[in-house]
């Protein structure tokens, strides 16, 4: 063996030299890869958006027009559905703190403030028995269609437990109460920002929301 | 059966059975734990891991005559963490499907000990063809280990076998779907991390004593020719 080999510069120009490669290929193979990422990135979107509000009832590509609300939970991205040039539908994310931590769930919403759609797209809730709330383990989340403050007064959105209109599964309360109390929340921003999210503010122009009544 | 394709069958029983990662290194339990709720992710994760083991056994045997003993541990890990984050880009890219369900465990294959026990104890010691063979008997081993505990945990936890493997392996895997207990109440321990380690310890000891019978077995065929002596 060369003598250099043990030679403490030596060392530090082997890293270096490993550093250097693994920057290079991490480079490409993000170049190589990033396009394909945001594709399937916005067909996640597009995906999520297509089941919370009904293709009936846009024709424009939902995804490219957006409106970001400031609430204090951070900024509310807010995607509009046209028909005809005039918004017919808004679909946005809320946030619920279910038991196993953050509940991520796309809403949709119609202009008379009628749920079409919620999706729970991301969770960490108990297998079996919490993610019930995920629409390809049961139905239970496809049971807010239809629901808005005029036929369900805000007293009832709550679990049947609670005194409420919606079901809990046996055995876990947490996490359907989660849902619905972030889902409220939803109405609650919707109908605070209605001129907002449905008016024709330029896309993406960030403006300040009004604070949503405060839930208990 | 000639010399080469003998030693790759040793290296493949040894990662296999003889040496499994779990059962006998003890080594990946973290992982292990935290994914084997259903067969499907156990199957998915193993399979990730695999893909991984093979690739980084192959690169670092490759460089170990580049790599100097004191800056192997550091050298070893930024080939691993490359490899694994190209493989995370890649999947993401390429297999989103599968990246939507397995992109939550990919990056912790960087800290899983077995793929740096590998690169340390075999493929900076070994050729590349039998850096790979380690790494895919290892690999290979991990999977059974992982869905076998997977299976065990779902069917005694939720009653089904494989649930939602064709969301993971696409739509020809539907029939792996099994319902082994219809209207079966569930038994959340078995789903939750203790059952994970109730399994597991089963596992384990089910192991030790298949190896102390065969151990035994063993000894008592060496002494009989001995003992013919006399």
């Amino acid at each position: 063996m060369a003598i250099y080999r043990t030679a403490p510069w030596f060392q530090g120009v082997l890293l270096g030299g490993f550093c250097l490669t693994a920057s290079v290929a991490l480079s490409y193979g993000y170049k190589l890869t990033a396009p394909a990422i945001e594709r399937a990135a916005k067909a996640d979107l597009t995906a999520s958006l297509d089941q919370v509000i009904p293709a009936s009832l846009r024709t424009n590509d939902m995804t490219a027009d957006t409106v970001t609300l400031d609430t204090d939970g951070g900024p509310v991205t807010v995607y509009r559905a046209r028909k005809g040039g005039e918004v017919s539908a808004v679909a946005y994310r809320v946030i619920g703190k279910g038991y196993g931590g953050d509940i991520v769930i796309v809403m949709g919403v119609d202009r008379a403030g009628a749920i079409l759609g919620v999706r729970v797209v991301q969770h960490s809730e108990t297998p079996g028995l919490g993610d019930k709330v995920d629409a390809r383990k049961t139905d239970w989340v496809k049971g807010f269609a239809g629901h808005s403050f005029a036929n369900t007064p805000a007293a009832e959105w709550a679990v049947k437990k609670d005194g409420g209109r919606f079901d809990q599964f046996s055995g876990a309360t947490i996490t359907p109460r989660a849902v619905v109390k972030a889902v409220k929340e939803g109405l609650e921003l919707f109908a605070a920002n209605r001129a907002r999210m449905i008016g024709d503010a330029k896309p993406a122009a960030a403006v300040p929301a009004t604070k949503p009544r405060s839930v208990s | 059966m000639s010399k080469v394709s003998a030693r790759a069958v040793a290296i493949l029983k040894d990662g296999l059975w003889t040496n499994n990662v779990t059962l006998s290194q003890k080594l990946a339990l973290c992982p292990l734990l935290a994914v084997t709720a259903t067969a499907t992710n156990g199957l998915g994760m193993g399979l990730a891991t695999t893909a991984v083991l093979v690739m980084t056994n192959l690169a670092i045997s490759l460089v170990r005559g580049v790599i100097t003993p004191q800056v192997r541990i550091p050298a070893f890990i930024l080939v691993i963490a490359g490899i694994v984050t190209l493989v995370d880009m890649a999947i993401n890219a390429w297999g989103h499907e599968l990246y939507k369900v397995l992109g939550l465990f990919i990056p912790l294959i960087v800290t899983n000990c077995v793929i740096l026990g590998r690169a340390e104890a075999f493929a900076s010691r070994n050729g590349p063809f039998y850096s790979a063979m380690d790494g895919l008997g290892m690999g290979v081993g991990f999977t059974f280990v992982l869905t076998g505990i997977g299976a065990v945990r779902e069917l005694l936890g939720s009653g089904t076998l494989f649930a939602n493997a064709s969301l993971m392996l696409g739509a020809p895997m539907r029939f792996l779907e099994t319902t082994v207990i219809p209207d079966y109440k569930g038994f959340l321990l078995m789903i939750l991390p203790p059952g994970g380690f109730l399994v597991l310890g089963f596992a384990l000891a089910a192991k030790r004593m298949l190896d102390t019978r065969d151990a035994k077995k063993r000894a008592a065929a060496a002494s009989e020719p001995a003992s013919a002596c006399h």
